[in-house]
């Protein structure tokens, strides 16, 4: 099944610069209010570090932690001298035409990395911000985790109330050293008539550690996007935990891939998925090429209302030995849960939420508490939509 | 407490209980026998009111209200319990929280009954996710002492349960159906708290080791038959197995054609 393409003629990649914030509790109460669902805290309580992207522009960086570089993109190319070792090298500027545009015209984007066996403890936050009609937006973030560092990045990307027509193309690269572990979230947060187009691929030294939790909660026009992981290095380990809903109108088409290409590598997704009325196309890939190696994959999907769902998952093995498997199911929830919950007093909606709610369930993903809360808030409003 | 006039019940087209009739007093335990098939299960989940079992004749009465087509909930919100065979696993739903919800608004110390089944290190587990035959069943006990039903139905509160938890479920079903009386009281007044009614289906009669059965009747075909005490119902039933009750059932057939040629 193709990927359905954006005219990105219809946006301006110009001129919408932002001056910087300093602090990101001085945004206004609706713009905090956009980026607390997804992730961000404006505190910047329990975080080492914040950075946020506004349409164009760079508007706030800033950490004191010890080990951690946080920059934006721009400043990092000028201080690394074009960031050889990292920039654009897993994701190919010609891929696309997306990768095309960012390429031309960068506007920003997060550098990240914990330095040789820093443990960054509290989770770095970033932000991507899009606020007016006909903003196109192009970043492209790195992310490293050198030897035996440890690092969880929060990254929220949201427009702001009322924007109307706005295009987002990232490019993100990940780079995991050697016994590096990184536990990557985004959370998405659009609008209903934003166009999402994210590029993103990591590579895994040996032993490293990689766990891409992403979540998908609110209205999105368009979006489409494939991210790859290749594990490199023996013993490593990669995990993508997804959860997605699509109301109606949204059209969500997005898969993860994991490339096993050394021996003793893992590699598990997990995809929970919702419609209640929109589409998703949940794709999902898994490719072994040594030995030993184990894959699973896992796509699940509900259907409420008049929704779409298409999984494709799919396994690839070269040579004798691998272990993959894979699991999918598309429906609705079983009667036969609903009636057990009934019989304990609960009414079909009390019931049919609870089911749903579970479902969604983001506990695998060990977000930070008050996240967590966050999401399952949201998770507990589409319970209040006619849908549910 | 519970009253059943002449229930028939269909399943799709096929007609399973042919004509029920059961009363069940207040603070009663009735317990149910039959071969796998004769509609036992089946006439708890009527009472239950799960979608697939259609009544085509007759009335449930529970506590003097027609509930032959109230939905679920409200069965269960007026006070009727059921403890499951094979309950659904619900992913992402804790233990612990089922229990709460099945308290509602009435406050429970959650991991205080868990301790009372040895179940307080599963709180924190997906309903039914992976449980053991006997988990299952702590499982549901739990649950049912947080929701604390007037009128408990057991469906084969013994199966795929072992020894050593058989003890620990057949004490915590007697609780169940004795209510949970302080720790002085006298005998006067357990008898007077002992309200709660039980409708148990067995096949192994393991349970009857543990609660204070009162009546017993053997479920053939979709028929009751056979009103005794459970024990010799039992010790019948073991001796000469079903079909006892199949020529019972004849010759008391047979003896109603007699009585309408007369």
């Amino acid at each position: 099944m193709a990927f359905k393409n954006v005219d990105l003629t219809r946006y301006s990649f110009e001129g919408a610069q932002a001056d910087a914030i300093t602090d990101l509790s001085t945004l206004d109460e609706f713009d905090r209010k956009r980026l607390l669902y997804a992730g961000i805290d404006v505190n910047a309580k329990e975080r080492s570090g914040s950075f946020m992207h506004m349409n164009h522009s760079g508007v706030h960086c800033q950490s004191t932690q010890e080990g951690l570089e946080l920059m934006d993109i721009k400043q990092a190319l000028k201080t690394y001298d074009g960031l050889p070792q990292y920039f654009w090298k897993m994701v190919d500027p010609n891929r696309d035409e997306y990768t095309r545009a960012a390429a031309e015209h960068l506007h920003g984007g997060y550098f990240i990395r914990a330095r040789k066996g820093a443990r960054i403890e509290a989770p770095v936050q970033s932000c991507l911000f899009i606020k007016g009609n006909g903003v196109g937006q192009n970043v492209h973030n790195v992310v490293i985790v050198e030897e035996g560092a440890e690092m969880h990045i929060i990254t929220g990307c949201a427009t702001a109330h009322g924007t109307r027509e706005a295009a987002h193309l990232g490019i993100s690269e990940f780079f995991v050293h050697k016994g590096g572990k990184l536990t990557f979230t985004m959370i998405h947060n659009w609008g209903e008539d934003t166009a999402v187009r994210p590029r993103s691929a990591g590579v895994l030294e040996e032993d490293a550690v990689l766990v891409n939790n992403y979540v998908l909660l609110k209205p999105v026009k368009d979006l489409q996007m494939y991210p790859t992981l290749t594990l490199a290095g023996r013993g490593s380990v990669a995990r993508f935990n997804s959860v997605i809903v699509a109301p109606e109108g949204s059209y969500v088409d997005t898969g993860n891939r994991i490339l096993l290409n050394a021996p003793d590598t893992r590699g598990e997704i997990i995809a929970r998925t919702l419609t209640t009325g929109g589409t998703i196309i949940n794709r999902g890939h898994i490719g072994a090429y040594q030995v030993p190696a184990r894959g699973h994959l896992e796509c699940k999907g509900l259907i409420l209302g008049n929704g779409v769902i298409h999984a494709i998952p799919e396994l690839e093995g070269t040579v004798d030995g691998v272990e993959l498997s894979h699991e999918a199911a598309v429906g609705k929830i079983a009667q036969e849960e609903i009636e057990y919950l009934m019989a304990r007093g609960l009414d079909e909606d009390e019931a049919t939420s609870t089911i749903v709610r579970g479902f969604l369930n983001v506990d695998i993903m060990g977000l930070p508490r008050e996240l967590e809360q966050a999401v399952e808030d949201q998770i507990n409003q589409l319970d209040a939509s006619d849908a549910m | 407490m519970l009253e059943i006039r002449d229930l028939h019940v269909c399943i799709g087209d096929v007609e399973v209980l042919k004509g029920i009739d059961l009363k069940i007093e207040a603070g009663e335990t009735f317990i149910l026998f039959g071969p796998n098939g004769s509609g036992k299960t089946t006439l708890l989940m009527t009472l239950m009111g799960f979608a697939n079992y259609t009544v085509t004749q007759g009335q449930i009465l529970f506590k003097g209200q027609d509930i032959t087509h109230a939905p679920m909930y409200e069965r269960a919100r007026l006070g009727i319990g059921m403890s499951f065979q094979r309950p659904p696993t619900i992913h992402g739903l804790k233990t612990g929280h089922l229990v709460k919800m099945c308290a509602r608004e009435r406050e429970v110390d959650v991991e205080d009954l868990a301790r009372k089944v040895n179940f307080d290190r599963f709180l924190e587990r997906d309903v039914n996710a992976g449980f053991s035959g006997g988990e299952i069943k702590r499982s549901e006990m739990l649950q049912l002492m947080a929701q604390r039903p007037d009128l408990v139905l057991f469906d084969e509160p013994e199966s795929g349960v072992d020894l050593e938890n058989m003890a620990l479920i057949g004490q915590t079903a007697r609780q169940l159906l004795d209510g949970m009386p302080p720790a002085s009281c006298s005998m006067k007044q357990q008898k007077a708290r002992c309200k709660t009614s039980g409708l148990i289906i067995t096949h192994t009669g393991y349970i009857l080791e543990y609660v204070n059965a009162d009546r017993g009747q053997v479920m053939y075909d979709g028929h009751l038959c056979c009103e005794a005490r459970p024990r010799d119902i039992l010790d019948h039933v073991s001796k000469y197995g079903y079909q006892e009750c199949l020529r019972c059932l004849d010759s008391d057939a047979s003896l109603g054609q007699i009585k309408e040629a007369l």
